[in-house]
Protein backbone atom coordinates (compact mmCIF):
# COMPACT_ATOMS: atom_id res chain seq x y z
CA UNK A 1 0.00 0.00 0.00
CA UNK A 2 1.28 3.43 -0.91
CA UNK A 3 1.60 5.80 1.98
CA UNK A 4 -0.22 9.07 1.41
CA UNK A 5 1.57 12.10 2.66
CA UNK A 6 -0.32 15.29 3.44
CA UNK A 7 2.90 17.22 3.63
CA UNK A 8 2.62 20.63 2.05
CA UNK A 9 5.61 22.30 0.52
CA UNK A 10 6.07 25.51 2.45
CA UNK A 11 6.78 27.51 -0.69
CA UNK A 12 4.04 26.12 -2.94
CA UNK A 13 1.20 28.48 -3.71
CA UNK A 14 -2.23 27.63 -2.38
CA UNK A 15 -5.48 29.10 -3.69
CA UNK A 16 -5.31 31.88 -1.11
CA UNK A 17 -1.92 32.97 -2.44
CA UNK A 18 -3.40 33.47 -5.92
CA UNK A 19 -6.23 35.47 -4.36
CA UNK A 20 -3.66 37.60 -2.47
CA UNK A 21 -1.90 38.20 -5.78
CA UNK A 22 -4.98 40.12 -6.94
CA UNK A 23 -4.79 42.54 -3.97
CA UNK A 24 -8.26 41.85 -2.53
CA UNK A 25 -8.23 44.96 -0.30
CA UNK A 26 -7.64 47.25 -3.27
CA UNK A 27 -10.27 45.25 -5.17
CA UNK A 28 -12.85 45.91 -2.46
CA UNK A 29 -12.37 49.68 -2.86
CA UNK A 30 -12.57 49.32 -6.65
CA UNK A 31 -15.77 47.26 -6.42
CA UNK A 32 -17.33 49.74 -4.03
CA UNK A 33 -16.54 52.88 -6.05
CA UNK A 34 -17.37 51.24 -9.41
CA UNK A 35 -20.69 50.08 -7.96
CA UNK A 36 -21.34 53.64 -6.78
CA UNK A 37 -20.63 54.99 -10.28
CA UNK A 38 -22.97 52.38 -11.75
CA UNK A 39 -25.83 52.93 -9.29
CA UNK A 40 -25.85 56.73 -9.29
CA UNK A 41 -25.92 56.90 -13.11
CA UNK A 42 -29.25 58.06 -14.56
CA UNK A 43 -29.62 54.93 -16.73
CA UNK A 44 -30.89 51.70 -15.17
CA UNK A 45 -28.84 48.58 -15.85
CA UNK A 46 -30.13 45.00 -15.70
CA UNK A 47 -28.88 43.50 -12.40
CA UNK A 48 -27.13 40.62 -14.18
CA UNK A 49 -25.32 43.01 -16.56
CA UNK A 50 -24.42 45.22 -13.59
CA UNK A 51 -23.14 42.28 -11.54
CA UNK A 52 -21.06 40.90 -14.41
CA UNK A 53 -19.65 44.36 -15.20
CA UNK A 54 -18.57 44.95 -11.59
CA UNK A 55 -17.04 41.46 -11.55
CA UNK A 56 -14.99 42.15 -14.68
CA UNK A 57 -13.92 45.57 -13.37
CA UNK A 58 -12.78 43.81 -10.16
CA UNK A 59 -10.91 41.16 -12.17
CA UNK A 60 -9.24 43.94 -14.19
CA UNK A 61 -8.19 45.67 -10.96
CA UNK A 62 -6.87 42.38 -9.60
CA UNK A 63 -4.97 41.73 -12.82
CA UNK A 64 -3.22 45.09 -12.59
CA UNK A 65 -2.39 44.22 -8.96
CA UNK A 66 -0.76 40.98 -10.12
CA UNK A 67 1.27 42.86 -12.75
CA UNK A 68 2.30 45.33 -10.04
CA UNK A 69 3.48 42.48 -7.79
CA UNK A 70 5.42 40.92 -10.67
CA UNK A 71 7.27 44.15 -11.46
CA UNK A 72 7.76 45.32 -7.88
CA UNK A 73 8.86 41.97 -6.37
CA UNK A 74 12.33 43.38 -5.60
CA UNK A 75 11.11 46.38 -3.62
CA UNK A 76 8.22 44.47 -2.03
CA UNK A 77 10.78 42.09 -0.56
CA UNK A 78 12.56 44.98 1.18
CA UNK A 79 9.50 46.65 2.69
CA UNK A 80 8.03 45.25 5.91
CA UNK A 81 4.46 46.02 4.79
CA UNK A 82 4.80 44.05 1.53
CA UNK A 83 7.44 41.39 2.25
CA UNK A 84 4.80 38.68 2.82
CA UNK A 85 3.13 39.16 -0.56
CA UNK A 86 3.04 35.93 -2.65
CA UNK A 87 5.86 36.86 -5.05
CA UNK A 88 8.50 38.14 -2.57
CA UNK A 89 7.51 35.32 -0.18
CA UNK A 90 8.43 32.82 -2.91
CA UNK A 91 4.94 31.31 -3.16
CA UNK A 92 4.23 32.48 -6.72
CA UNK A 93 6.95 32.78 -9.36
CA UNK A 94 7.31 36.28 -10.88
CA UNK A 95 6.65 34.99 -14.41
CA UNK A 96 3.55 33.19 -13.18
CA UNK A 97 2.30 36.45 -11.64
CA UNK A 98 2.96 38.23 -14.93
CA UNK A 99 1.11 35.56 -16.92
CA UNK A 100 -1.89 35.66 -14.58
CA UNK A 101 -1.95 39.47 -14.67
CA UNK A 102 -1.73 39.69 -18.47
CA UNK A 103 -4.31 36.94 -19.08
CA UNK A 104 -6.82 38.31 -16.61
CA UNK A 105 -6.33 41.85 -17.99
CA UNK A 106 -7.26 40.82 -21.52
CA UNK A 107 -10.12 38.66 -20.30
CA UNK A 108 -11.56 41.41 -18.09
CA UNK A 109 -11.43 44.05 -20.85
CA UNK A 110 -12.96 41.84 -23.54
CA UNK A 111 -15.66 40.51 -21.21
CA UNK A 112 -16.56 44.01 -19.98
CA UNK A 113 -16.85 45.14 -23.61
CA UNK A 114 -19.23 42.26 -24.35
CA UNK A 115 -21.18 42.56 -21.09
CA UNK A 116 -21.60 46.34 -21.10
CA UNK A 117 -20.03 48.47 -23.83
CA UNK A 118 -16.65 49.29 -25.31
CA UNK A 119 -16.43 52.77 -23.74
CA UNK A 120 -16.33 51.11 -20.31
CA UNK A 121 -13.96 48.42 -21.63
CA UNK A 122 -11.66 51.09 -23.11
CA UNK A 123 -11.57 52.93 -19.78
CA UNK A 124 -10.76 49.66 -17.97
CA UNK A 125 -7.97 48.89 -20.46
CA UNK A 126 -6.54 52.38 -19.95
CA UNK A 127 -6.76 51.99 -16.15
CA UNK A 128 -4.85 48.70 -16.23
CA UNK A 129 -2.24 50.21 -18.56
CA UNK A 130 -1.96 53.33 -16.39
CA UNK A 131 -1.49 51.35 -13.15
CA UNK A 132 0.80 48.64 -14.50
CA UNK A 133 2.92 50.66 -16.92
CA UNK A 134 2.68 54.40 -16.17
CA UNK A 135 2.58 54.09 -12.37
CA UNK A 136 4.31 50.80 -11.52
CA UNK A 137 7.00 50.64 -14.19
CA UNK A 138 7.68 54.33 -14.60
CA UNK A 139 6.47 56.87 -12.04
CA UNK A 140 6.80 54.89 -8.81
CA UNK A 141 10.58 54.67 -8.89
CA UNK A 142 11.19 57.95 -10.67
CA UNK A 143 9.32 60.87 -9.16
CA UNK A 144 8.06 61.94 -5.71
CA UNK A 145 4.82 62.86 -7.47
CA UNK A 146 4.27 59.10 -8.08
CA UNK A 147 1.27 58.99 -5.77
CA UNK A 148 -0.29 62.12 -7.28
CA UNK A 149 -0.22 61.00 -10.92
CA UNK A 150 -0.48 57.28 -10.16
CA UNK A 151 -3.57 57.98 -8.08
CA UNK A 152 -5.46 58.37 -11.34
CA UNK A 153 -5.46 54.59 -11.75
CA UNK A 154 -7.40 54.15 -8.53
CA UNK A 155 -9.74 56.98 -9.45
CA UNK A 156 -11.10 55.47 -12.67
CA UNK A 157 -13.48 52.78 -11.27
CA UNK A 158 -16.50 55.08 -10.61
CA UNK A 159 -16.01 56.51 -14.09
CA UNK A 160 -16.02 52.97 -15.52
CA UNK A 161 -19.13 52.11 -13.50
CA UNK A 162 -20.84 55.23 -14.86
CA UNK A 163 -19.77 54.32 -18.41
CA UNK A 164 -21.23 50.81 -17.97
CA UNK A 165 -24.65 52.39 -17.41
CA UNK A 166 -24.50 55.39 -19.74
CA UNK A 167 -21.88 54.43 -22.33
CA UNK A 168 -20.31 57.85 -21.88
CA UNK A 169 -18.28 60.17 -19.66
CA UNK A 170 -19.88 63.22 -18.03
CA UNK A 171 -19.20 65.94 -15.47
CA UNK A 172 -20.54 63.74 -12.65
CA UNK A 173 -18.19 60.88 -13.47
CA UNK A 174 -15.27 63.29 -13.92
CA UNK A 175 -15.94 64.75 -10.46
CA UNK A 176 -16.18 61.27 -8.91
CA UNK A 177 -12.83 60.56 -10.56
CA UNK A 178 -11.47 63.86 -9.19
CA UNK A 179 -12.69 63.02 -5.69
CA UNK A 180 -10.55 59.86 -5.51
CA UNK A 181 -7.71 61.46 -7.47
CA UNK A 182 -7.38 64.36 -5.00
CA UNK A 183 -8.03 62.10 -1.99
CA UNK A 184 -5.17 59.72 -2.85
CA UNK A 185 -2.15 61.99 -2.08
CA UNK A 186 -3.14 63.02 1.48
CA UNK A 187 -4.19 59.41 2.17
CA UNK A 188 -0.84 57.92 1.09
CA UNK A 189 1.30 60.76 2.40
CA UNK A 190 -0.27 60.34 5.85
CA UNK A 191 0.78 56.67 5.60
CA UNK A 192 4.24 57.62 4.32
CA UNK A 193 4.80 59.90 7.33
CA UNK A 194 4.76 56.95 9.72
CA UNK A 195 6.09 54.33 7.26
CA UNK A 196 8.92 56.49 5.91
CA UNK A 197 11.67 54.02 6.83
CA UNK A 198 10.10 51.33 4.65
CA UNK A 199 10.00 53.58 1.57
CA UNK A 200 13.50 54.94 2.07
CA UNK A 201 14.88 51.39 2.57
CA UNK A 202 13.29 50.33 -0.74
CA UNK A 203 14.57 53.45 -2.52
CA UNK A 204 11.09 54.62 -3.52
CA UNK A 205 11.16 58.40 -4.02
CA UNK A 206 8.17 59.18 -1.83
CA UNK A 207 7.78 62.84 -0.99
CA UNK A 208 8.79 62.08 2.61
CA UNK A 209 12.07 60.61 1.33
CA UNK A 210 12.98 63.20 -1.31
CA UNK A 211 11.64 66.44 0.22
CA UNK A 212 11.28 65.56 3.90
CA UNK A 213 8.37 65.38 6.25
CA UNK A 214 7.85 69.15 6.57
CA UNK A 215 7.14 69.49 2.84
CA UNK A 216 4.89 66.42 2.98
CA UNK A 217 2.87 67.97 5.81
CA UNK A 218 2.41 71.15 3.72
CA UNK A 219 1.31 69.09 0.71
CA UNK A 220 -1.22 67.11 2.77
CA UNK A 221 -2.85 70.36 3.87
CA UNK A 222 -2.92 71.81 0.33
CA UNK A 223 -4.52 68.68 -1.17
CA UNK A 224 -7.06 68.45 1.66
CA UNK A 225 -8.22 72.03 0.92
CA UNK A 226 -8.59 71.04 -2.74
CA UNK A 227 -10.43 67.87 -1.68
CA UNK A 228 -12.95 69.97 0.25
CA UNK A 229 -13.81 71.91 -2.92
CA UNK A 230 -14.15 68.79 -5.09
CA UNK A 231 -16.16 66.80 -2.54
CA UNK A 232 -18.62 69.63 -1.93
CA UNK A 233 -18.74 70.56 -5.64
CA UNK A 234 -19.88 67.01 -6.51
CA UNK A 235 -22.87 67.58 -4.25
CA UNK A 236 -24.25 70.24 -6.62
CA UNK A 237 -24.33 67.98 -9.67
CA UNK A 238 -27.21 65.66 -10.63
CA UNK A 239 -25.86 62.84 -8.42
CA UNK A 240 -25.65 65.01 -5.29
CA UNK A 241 -28.29 66.20 -2.86
CA UNK A 242 -28.84 67.45 0.67
CA UNK A 243 -27.70 64.24 2.38
CA UNK A 244 -24.48 63.93 0.37
CA UNK A 245 -23.60 67.63 0.48
CA UNK A 246 -24.15 67.91 4.25
CA UNK A 247 -22.02 64.82 4.82
CA UNK A 248 -19.36 66.09 2.39
CA UNK A 249 -19.11 69.41 4.26
CA UNK A 250 -18.92 67.78 7.71
CA UNK A 251 -16.48 65.03 6.75
CA UNK A 252 -14.27 67.34 4.67
CA UNK A 253 -14.07 69.82 7.55
CA UNK A 254 -13.08 66.94 9.84
CA UNK A 255 -10.46 65.80 7.33
CA UNK A 256 -9.23 69.40 7.09
CA UNK A 257 -8.99 69.60 10.88
CA UNK A 258 -6.76 66.50 10.82
CA UNK A 259 -4.64 67.92 7.99
CA UNK A 260 -4.15 71.17 9.93
CA UNK A 261 -3.12 69.14 12.99
CA UNK A 262 -0.58 67.25 10.84
CA UNK A 263 0.67 70.54 9.35
CA UNK A 264 1.14 72.14 12.78
CA UNK A 265 3.16 69.27 14.21
CA UNK A 266 6.90 68.89 14.04
CA UNK A 267 8.86 65.66 14.02
CA UNK A 268 9.62 65.73 17.74
CA UNK A 269 5.93 65.91 18.61
CA UNK A 270 5.04 63.21 16.06
CA UNK A 271 7.71 60.82 17.30
CA UNK A 272 6.76 61.46 20.90
CA UNK A 273 3.30 59.97 20.39
CA UNK A 274 4.33 57.51 17.62
CA UNK A 275 2.55 59.47 14.86
CA UNK A 276 -0.83 59.21 16.53
CA UNK A 277 -2.37 62.09 14.56
CA UNK A 278 -0.97 60.86 11.22
CA UNK A 279 -2.27 57.34 11.87
CA UNK A 280 -5.65 58.77 12.84
CA UNK A 281 -5.90 60.85 9.63
CA UNK A 282 -4.86 57.82 7.53
CA UNK A 283 -7.59 55.67 9.08
CA UNK A 284 -10.17 58.46 8.80
CA UNK A 285 -9.34 59.02 5.12
CA UNK A 286 -10.50 55.46 4.32
CA UNK A 287 -13.75 55.98 6.20
CA UNK A 288 -14.16 59.36 4.47
CA UNK A 289 -14.18 57.87 0.99
CA UNK A 290 -16.50 54.99 1.91
CA UNK A 291 -18.98 57.35 3.56
CA UNK A 292 -19.02 59.83 0.66
CA UNK A 293 -19.61 57.17 -1.99
CA UNK A 294 -22.11 55.52 0.35
CA UNK A 295 -23.96 58.85 0.58
CA UNK A 296 -24.03 59.13 -3.23
CA UNK A 297 -25.63 55.68 -3.41
CA UNK A 298 -28.12 56.67 -0.69
CA UNK A 299 -29.10 59.74 -2.75
CA UNK A 300 -29.69 57.47 -5.75
CA UNK A 301 -31.73 55.05 -3.64
CA UNK A 302 -33.91 57.88 -2.26
CA UNK A 303 -34.50 59.52 -5.64
CA UNK A 304 -37.42 57.26 -6.72
CA UNK A 305 -39.26 58.36 -3.55
CA UNK A 306 -38.62 62.05 -4.35
CA UNK A 307 -36.36 62.26 -1.28
CA UNK A 308 -32.93 62.27 -2.91
CA UNK A 309 -31.24 65.00 -4.92
CA UNK A 310 -32.19 68.65 -4.62
CA UNK A 311 -35.93 68.04 -5.10
CA UNK B 1 -10.43 11.07 -4.10
CA UNK B 2 -10.49 7.52 -5.36
CA UNK B 3 -12.41 4.61 -3.84
CA UNK B 4 -9.94 2.03 -5.15
CA UNK B 5 -6.59 3.76 -4.98
CA UNK B 6 -5.05 5.99 -2.35
CA UNK B 7 -4.74 9.57 -3.46
CA UNK B 8 -1.51 10.73 -4.95
CA UNK B 9 0.42 13.05 -2.70
CA UNK B 10 0.16 15.80 -5.32
CA UNK B 11 -3.65 15.70 -5.21
CA UNK B 12 -3.64 16.09 -1.46
CA UNK B 13 -1.13 18.89 -1.60
CA UNK B 14 -2.96 20.82 -4.26
CA UNK B 15 -6.51 20.15 -3.07
CA UNK B 16 -7.27 23.73 -2.02
CA UNK B 17 -5.87 25.07 -5.26
CA UNK B 18 -7.83 22.63 -7.40
CA UNK B 19 -11.10 23.10 -5.53
CA UNK B 20 -10.62 26.86 -5.69
CA UNK B 21 -10.06 26.72 -9.44
CA UNK B 22 -13.12 24.51 -9.83
CA UNK B 23 -15.19 27.07 -7.95
CA UNK B 24 -13.81 29.97 -10.02
CA UNK B 25 -14.42 28.21 -13.34
CA UNK B 26 -17.91 27.09 -12.32
CA UNK B 27 -18.73 30.63 -11.19
CA UNK B 28 -17.45 32.04 -14.47
CA UNK B 29 -19.59 29.60 -16.47
CA UNK B 30 -22.66 30.57 -14.44
CA UNK B 31 -21.98 34.31 -14.92
CA UNK B 32 -21.36 34.01 -18.65
CA UNK B 33 -24.40 31.77 -19.13
CA UNK B 34 -26.62 34.15 -17.13
CA UNK B 35 -25.23 37.15 -18.97
CA UNK B 36 -25.87 35.51 -22.34
CA UNK B 37 -29.47 34.70 -21.39
CA UNK B 38 -30.09 38.27 -20.25
CA UNK B 39 -28.44 39.76 -23.35
CA UNK B 40 -30.48 37.55 -25.68
CA UNK B 41 -33.71 38.46 -23.85
CA UNK B 42 -32.93 42.19 -23.82
CA UNK B 43 -32.01 42.04 -27.50
CA UNK B 44 -35.28 40.24 -28.23
CA UNK B 45 -37.28 42.83 -26.31
CA UNK B 46 -35.65 45.75 -28.14
CA UNK B 47 -36.24 44.06 -31.52
CA UNK B 48 -39.83 43.37 -30.46
CA UNK B 49 -40.35 47.04 -29.64
CA UNK B 50 -38.81 48.13 -32.94
CA UNK B 51 -40.67 45.65 -35.17
CA UNK B 52 -44.08 47.38 -35.48
CA UNK B 53 -42.49 50.68 -36.50
CA UNK B 54 -40.50 48.92 -39.18
CA UNK B 55 -43.64 47.22 -40.53
CA UNK B 56 -45.44 50.56 -40.69
CA UNK B 57 -42.61 52.18 -42.64
CA UNK B 58 -42.49 49.29 -45.05
CA UNK B 59 -46.25 49.21 -45.54
CA UNK B 60 -46.27 53.00 -46.01
CA UNK B 61 -43.54 52.79 -48.61
CA UNK B 62 -45.38 50.15 -50.62
CA UNK B 63 -48.51 52.27 -50.99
Amino acid sequence: MVEVSSYEYPDEAQFGDYCALLKPRVMSLVVFTALAGLLVAPVAVHPMVGFASILFIAIGAGASGALNMWWDADIDAVMRRTARRPVPAGKVAPREAMAIGATLSVMAVVMLGLAANFVAAGLLAFTIFFYAVIYTMWLKRWTPQNIVIGGAAGAFPPMIGWAVATGSVSIESVLMFALIFIWTPPHFWALALFMNDDYSKAGIPMLTVTHGRRTTRNHILAYTVLLFAVAVGLGFTSVGGIVYTTLAVVLSLWFLKGAVAIWRRDEAAAEADNYKVERGVFRFSILYLFLLFGALMLEAALRPYALGGWG
Amino acid sequence: MSFFHPEHELHVRRRSRNLGMLGVLFGLVVVIFGLTMVKVRLEGESVGRGAPAQVQVESGASK
